[in-house]
């Protein structure tokens, strides 16, 4: 019955929501245009793209993009993506639970503001200028710890853009001091909405701060803690081109441990002949990583249909 | 209130570690500003450094005389700005109120091909041959702010909700019976209504325009249409190249190759504007951030 009436909506009906189909259009169009277009134009991964020709109607290849990506590069850079990943999640994940732990316990609501600001302040910062700022600190002749700490020391000095062995640490490092707001404030949130009657209930048992921190505020931030997780391994084959890339100022000498996908894919893309790999590592991305957004969410919607994102 | 020893104990402690990371937190900042009021010369003596060894003004100086270059980029910089995040305004919230709309037909599908924006991408190759070869965007002032940054999935879906959730429905209703287009309704309610959300999400494109290098990286080479992060990378480059290879300086007359003061007085020009206004409108961005958790 109600399915009959919806049908025979008529054109009189349709007719008053003109307006908000035109609201909707130039944003559509350019939904289309930004993000469509390039989804189609994905199968140029599987093609010897000639520019004359554009990306339909140049020649299928098959596999080769992927094989040449395979044979050669796809370990080391697919290895840097997930490792580094995984680090900046559970590294991410404890820092954010631990310093909005710290901030709400703090009495002082002036003290708290500052606090807050100031883990936020480095989340606003381009990257480039975070790289100015690193360099700095590594410049191999006049950077903070060559010029004020080692040498002063008597230590050796450190050609540090060339040391790939230092990178995963600098990066690690980098990537927490500039990304750990944005947790922070996310678990903040998180423990505000915490019922207070627990802790009261907890303090009257005489419990430490400590057991109610494992009893009561972790297990409440398990559902923040889930979202935020999803999103990051739906992230994992991503990176932060910027980090990657700006960061280690681009050296070669380092490429080992500072090459991901997203910086593989760039520098390929700009190099004569690179395309088709380029492409190739972008299809990898794009799909592997759609599957496991797709993966992840079914699973956790499996267990707990609230905490899936969609 | 009395309260106990251990009580006071723990805010001592919970004090001086937040002080202590406050102080990780802003120092890299405060050396980039120490560094930009030091003269070359100690800089180049002694390495850079949390106090200046010895004070200049130097690299102000060389900016403000020989800077049109750096103006010409922060005013590049000021007008993508704008121009992006109007039009990225514009778009989502009128896209996102029409969704807003219950009764509209097709609207899970429509909203569902937004969402799927956020899931699926074709990645930086097709987008690059597209915005190059079928639009030639490349050097033109819009390849700084079309390709990702006008739109985005996510703040269509969070100002929809907010403008379901945080006005309410009988306003709707109302403007309705009185016989309000829905042009109407969305310029006189809804829009002075989602101030708060218009406001954050504004910050947030500004903040994505004013940082962005990589649009500047994959289609200009322009040093007309240069910003200021285009510059900052440009100098990086010229520096490098510089090392690598001492008679290459003259490949690169953008701009004197600058010392290494004035290469940080920049970087820090570039990021003062939001230093300046982060005080004032940490409260947005505190809740922007906490809105990006929620699930879309």
């Amino acid at each position: 019955m109600k399915r009959e009436k919806k049908r025979r909506m008529t054109w009189t009906q349709m007719k008053q929501y003109i307006p908000l189909y035109i609201m909707i259009l130039p944003g559509a169009v350019y939904l289309f245009i930004n993000n469509y277009i390039p989804m189609t134009g994905i199968i140029v991964a599987f093609k010897k793209y000639n520019k004359a020709k554009g990306i339909y109607h140049s020649d299928w290849v098959g596999l080769d993009n992927f094989t040449y990506l395979f044979q050669r590069d796809a370990w080391i850079i697919i290895r840097n993506t997930l490792s580094y990943n995984v680090v900046f999640l559970i590294l991410g994940t404890a820092a954010g639970i631990l310093l909005a732990i710290l901030i709400t316990d703090v009495v002082s609501k002036r003290a708290k503001k500052i606090y807050q600001s100031a883990i936020m302040l480095p989340f606003l910062i381009s990257i480039i200028i975070v790289s100015y700022i690193v360099f700095a600190f590594l410049s191999a002749e006049n950077g903070i710890l060559n010029k004020g700490i080692l040498e002063p020391l008597g230590l050796d000095t450190v050609k540090w853009y060339s040391e790939p062995k230092y990178w995963p640490f600098i990066l690690v490092l980098v990537n927490l001091w500039k990304g750990c707001g944005y947790g922070t404030l996310i678990y903040i949130a998180g423990i505000a909405g915490i019922d207070g009657a627990f802790y009261e209930a907890a303090k009257l048992d005489g419990a430490t701060r400590w057991q109610q921190i494992k009893k009561i505020t972790i297990p409440c931030l398990v559902p923040s803690i889930i979202t935020l997780t999803i999103m990051g391994v739906g992230r994992i084959f991503s990176s932060d081109f910027g980090l990657f890339y700006q960061v280690p100022q681009n050296s070669g000498s380092l490429y080992d441990v500072t090459n991901t996908i997203d910086t593989y894919v760039y520098r390929a893309l700009m190099t004569t002949g690179g395309l088709g790999r380029s492409a190739a590592a972008g299809f990898f991305q794009s799909v592997v990583g759609f599957l496991l957004v797709m993966g992840v969410n079914g699973m956790v919607r499996k267990f707990s249909k609230d905490n899936a994102m969609f | 209130m009395i309260k106990s020893k251990s009580y006071w104990r723990y805010q001592i402690l919970i004090n001086a570690v937040m002080i202590l990371i406050t102080l990780i937190m802003v120092f890299p900042l405060v050396l980039l500003f120490m560094s930009s009021i030091s003269s070359d010369a100690s800089l180049l003596k002694y390495g850079y450094s949390f106090f200046p060894r010895e004070f200049s003004l130097a690299a102000y100086q060389y900016i403000l005389a020989n800077g049109t270059t750096l103006f010409r980029a922060y005013g590049m910089t000021i007008l993508v700005t704008i121009i992006g995040t109007i039009l990225n305004l514009t778009l989502s919230s009128s896209m996102a109120y029409a969704l807003s709309v219950k009764k509209l037909p097709f609207r899970n599908i429509i909203s569902f091909y937004v969402f799927f924006t956020m899931l699926f991408n074709g990645g930086l190759v097709p987008s690059y041959l597209m915005w190059s070869n079928v639009f030639h965007i490349k050097n033109t002032i819009w390849a700084l702010i079309v390709p990702n940054f006008m739109l985005s999935a996510m703040n269509v879906i969070l100002i929809r909700t907010y403008f379901m959730t945080s006005i309410p429905e009988a306003l709707y209703e109302a403007g309705k019976i009185d016989g309000a287009s829905y042009f109407y309704i969305f310029r006189k309610i809804v829009l002075p209504m989602g101030t708060p959300i218009l406001v954050t999400m504004g910050l947030f494109t500004g903040l994505s325009y004013w940082n962005d290098w990589t649009n500047g990286l994959y289609y200009v080479n322009d040093t007309k249409l240069y910003t200021v992060q285009l510059l900052l990378n440009k100098m990086i480059q010229d520096a490098q190249a510089l090392q690598a290879n001492a008679s290459a300086s003259s490949a690169n007359a953008l701009m004197k190759i600058p010392t290494v003061s004035v290469r940080m007085a920049i970087a820090f020009v570039a990021l003062l504007p939001i230093l300046v206004i982060y005080p004032f409108l940490q409260k947005y961005f505190a809740k922007g951030i906490a809105l990006g958790a929620v699930k879309g």
